[in-house]
């Protein structure tokens, strides 16, 4: 009687062994060159037609192609056209595209899969296409390599957003005529780029194999590219410690280890690759607010915050200070020239708060304010208690509000129950994409997240910006980029307080990791590994 | 066995009721957060239209009345179908097969990890009492209890992936997998290895105090003292006479514990990169997919009640004197 427990309990192990290999795949070659990256979060979909997250560009874009890439002056350079003519009124763009490219089933690449591509997808579907796109009426395809776009208006933006992350070119072939969002190839790419899609295993990798037929040659170097999704921050330094993974970008590691990391012989953290999408991390002002309609009280804020200080302490040094909403990497558009700055003094800031009118009560206190913060990185959190402490020494009580990102959008974009918001922001390339929101006020659109959630609104501000839409002499058109610095940082309705450094971290092992403005973001065919 | 066969029709036919009631529940909270997913994914795109937010909620049928909504998810469910994820571009029920493997095999070897380590340790404790061993066996599972699974999983980390290089950090299996039935069961074994002992390391020393107390008590009972009278050597005792009849709250700790730990082991399944039902489950809350959520809370439900039946039956196997009656 007594041992029937125990035989009992061996009948257990052969349930427990058919679990271990429930899942259990068999393998393929050993001898190929494998190169283990970091993707997080983990991608939602592998494309980014309707949902630009990130993560969905980092692997997609080894999938996908756009028509081109950009260069280090952020010239755009050929990909899936090989050149291209605008026309002289501005109203069409040509474009010549390559000869003999194959999506990976097989079928081959014409002018149609740009049309469908950029009326269906880009001007339809995509987040911000319609904005971006929307001087694009048609796409004629005079014949299968030949796309010309016809513009309702002359465009420069257009130029400046047709890399593969922008702008993905799709195959007509399986998406025409279906339901986008829930085209089986969401999650099955077939694409033209250096890498064929060949499983995806939730919640652990994404595994992409070498085209071999990839028109330009030689590339990509390795035989496989797996994207691997480690969910904790410190385990992801641990398997870039140990080798397990070579590349991470997108800082993908605690801000606390970059200084160990760097100091790793075997590892490289460069801070290359993000020109194109750099960021700069502001402070918004909700103008329904009396307090804060007071542009001297905005003022007295951006002078009683220490941004090196800021940087230093927050961010481990991984930023520069920001004179305005346009990232300093962006030297086609960016100036300091006339641009009004407020630098760190708390003597003007209680002199400013007093002027006013809001004097310090017999606490010391002169009003309280809220402040919310994106939560996507535990940055923002620490962020926002060093302003907290910052305004604290002039006078203003602030109270830090968390909260996760659906309830953040509904409150600030939605519902416009804040005082204070702060994140980051990304201009892109071209800061007409998504640099102009927060300033222009045909974009207070309730319900639409990072739209203008301050209210500002000035005729003045909104005339440079629909300016600058329209022109199509580049001379002029960044003459209204540095006027609408001046005018945004004179009014103040958002202070920019630094501009964030991303960073990659990567084994020293790797050659070739891009240095160009959008090499965070553009696929791996280039690496190589050294044994 | 009729009675036993009634039985388990009758806690079967009860499980209705209760994941009607978990899912009615779940649903409700689910609609009172704030935010949809259509906010959270403008949210991540870093931009958005007016134009692009209508399309997406019309598309994923965000628009109606919650009761109507509801009402449709009950019908799909009749049909056996829990719906599709937008947000993962798959239907629920893949999803969820997909990663409920993962978080059984992790479960079952943590909980068999715990209870046959802590049981034995347990035993060895009650034995020598009051003596260094005991004292020993109860400040390290003093300490084990008090310290965050968490925080373990990352020390374990440190020293097993990062130090010593024996043990990988993150994942389930060799990516692609390994060749041959016995060298893949090795590489499994050294992914779970870390995940297994972080989750246990808790549980264990549950299963410790409780073996130790449950066993000093009926080492006091007078057949105790009868069987040393008969001369029975001391290891029979401990473990005929003495574990077998402390093993009752034993058995309802663990049933309790397999419950538990289908939620539990959300931090090592994030700590370890272990792809299981936690964390599909966590990151279903922030991404506001409703469809996804309650097909796990339903699956879940079901594994817990499933659990306790089968605890049920396995005190009156346990113990003859606990009787079945349907």
């Amino acid at each position: 009687m007594s041992s029937a427990l125990p035989r009992r309990m061996v009948a257990v192990i052969p349930f427990a062994a058919a679990l271990v290999f429930s899942a259990y795949v068999p393998t393929t070659n050993a001898a190929q060159t494998v190169l283990n990256a970091i993707v997080q979060p983990e991608p939602v979909a592998l494309n980014s037609a309707f949902n630009t997250n990130f993560p969905n560009g980092v692997v997609a874009n080894n999938v996908y192609e756009g028509l081109v890439s950009y260069d280090e002056n952020m010239q755009p350079k050929p990909s899936l056209a090989e050149s291209w003519d605008i026309a002289k009124d501005g109203l069409s763009i040509t474009f010549h595209l390559r000869h003999g490219v194959k999506w990976h089933d097989g079928k081959p690449f014409t002018a149609e899969d740009v049309k469908y591509s950029a009326l269906e997808i880009w001007k339809k579907v995509h987040p911000r296409g319609r904005t971006t796109f929307a001087a694009l009426e048609d796409v004629l395809t005079p014949d299968q390599y030949t796309a010309v776009f016809k513009l309702k208006q002359p465009s420069l933006v257009i130029l400046s957003s047709i890399n593969a992350n922008e702008a993905q070119i799709l195959p007509a072939h399986l998406y025409a005529d279906t339901d986008v969002l829930q085209n089986p190839h969401n999650i099955d790419p077939v694409g033209t780029g250096p890498f064929k899609f060949v499983k995806w295993v939730r919640g652990q990798y994404i595994e992409l194999q070498r085209n071999p037929d990839y028109w330009e040659a030689g590339k990509p170097k390795v035989d496989k590219l797996v994207f691997r999704v480690i969910p904790d921050a410190s385990s992801r330094s641990a398997a870039l410690e140990t080798g397990e993974v070579l590349y991470s970008p997108y800082d993908s590691v605690p801000f606390s280890d970059v200084e160990r990391l760097s100091q790793n012989p075997e590892l490289v953290v460069a801070k290359r690759g993000y020109e194109s999408s750099a960021a700069y991390v502001f402070l918004e002002f909700n103008l329904r607010n009396p307090i804060l309609a007071n542009v001297k009280v905005r003022q007295a804020i951006d002078h009683a915050i220490d941004k090196q200080a800021l940087i230093d302490v927050v961010w481990y040094g991984l930023g520069k200070p920001a004179t305005g909403p346009i990232p300093s990497s962006l030297k086609n558009f960016y100036t300091t020239d006339g641009v009004p700055q407020y630098a760190f003094d708390t003597a003007q800031a209680d002199k400013l708060l007093d002027e006013a009118g809001y004097p310090r009560k017999t606490d010391g206190i002169r009003f309280t304010l809220h402040i919310d913060y994106q939560p996507f990185h535990e940055g923002f959190k620490n962020q926002s208690e060093f302003i907290r402490q910052s305004l604290k020494k002039v006078g203003i009580d602030v109270q830090v509000r968390t909260q996760d990102l659906a309830t953040f959008i509904r409150r600030v974009y939605n519902d416009y129950d804040f005082d204070i918001n702060t994140g980051r922001w990304v201009p892109m390339m071209d800061p007409q994409i998504g640099g102009l929101r927060q300033y222009s006020s045909a974009s207070i659109t309730p319900g639409v997240p990072w739209s203008n959630a301050s209210r500002y609104s000035n005729p003045e501000m909104d005339k440079v910006i629909s300016a600058l839409q329209g022109e199509v002499n580049p001379a002029r058109r960044r003459d209204d980029f540095h006027q609408f610095q001046r005018i945004a940082q004179r009014d103040l309705p958002v202070i920019p307080l630094f501009e964030q450094q991303n960073f990659t971290v990567y084994s020293k092992r790797l050659q070739g990791v891009s240095v160009e403005p959008d090499g965070a973001l553009s696929s791996l065919k280039d690496i190589s590994i050294a044994p | 066995m009729p009675a036993l066969a009634k039985y388990m029709l009758r806690r079967l036919a009860q499980l209705l009721p209760v994941a009607l009631i978990i899912v009615l529940c779940s649903y409700m909270l689910l609609r009172m957060a704030p935010g949809d997913m259509v906010d959270v994914m403008a949210g991540e795109s870093g931009s958005a239209t007016p134009e692009y937010m209508a399309q997406l909620r019309e598309q994923f049928d965000l628009n109606a009345p919650g009761y109507v909504l509801f009402g449709r998810y009950l019908n799909n469910l009749a049909h056996l179908d829990l719906g599709y994820s937008f947000r993962n571009n798959m239907q629920v029920a893949e999803l969820i097969a997909q990663r409920v493997p993962a978080t059984l095999t992790l479960m079952l070897v943590a909980v068999v990890i715990a209870a046959v380590l802590g049981i034995s340790l347990g035993a060895v404790s009650a034995r020598y009492r009051g003596r260094w061993l005991d004292e020993v066996i109860s400040t390290l599972s003093t300490i084990g209890f008090a310290t965050p699974v968490f925080w373990v999983g990352l020390l374990l980390i440190v020293v097993f992936s990062i130090n010593l290089r024996w043990l990988p950090s993150a994942g389930m299996q060799t990516i692609g997998g390994v060749d041959g039935f016995w060298p893949s069961l090795l590489d499994r074994l050294r992914y779970m290895a870390l995940p297994a002992l972080s989750l246990s390391f808790f549980y264990l020393s549950i299963y410790v105090r409780m073996t130790r107390s449950a066993m000093l008590e009926v080492y006091g009972l007078d057949y105790v003292r009868t069987a040393r009278a008969k001369g029975i050597s001391e290891l029979c005792i401990a473990v005929r006479h003495v574990l077998r009849n402390a093993l009752l709250p034993l058995v309802t700790i663990t049933g309790l514990q397999l419950g538990s730990l289908m939620g539990g082991s959300i931090v090592v399944e994030t700590v370890f990169s272990w792809p299981g039902l936690g964390r599909l489950a966590f990151d279903a809350v922030f991404q506001r997919d409703i469809n996804l959520l309650l097909g796990i809370f339903l699956c879940s439900s079901f594994l817990v009640i499933l659990m306790n039946l089968l605890v049920d039956l396995l005190y009156a196997m346990l113990d003859p004197r606990i009787e079945i009656r349907s």
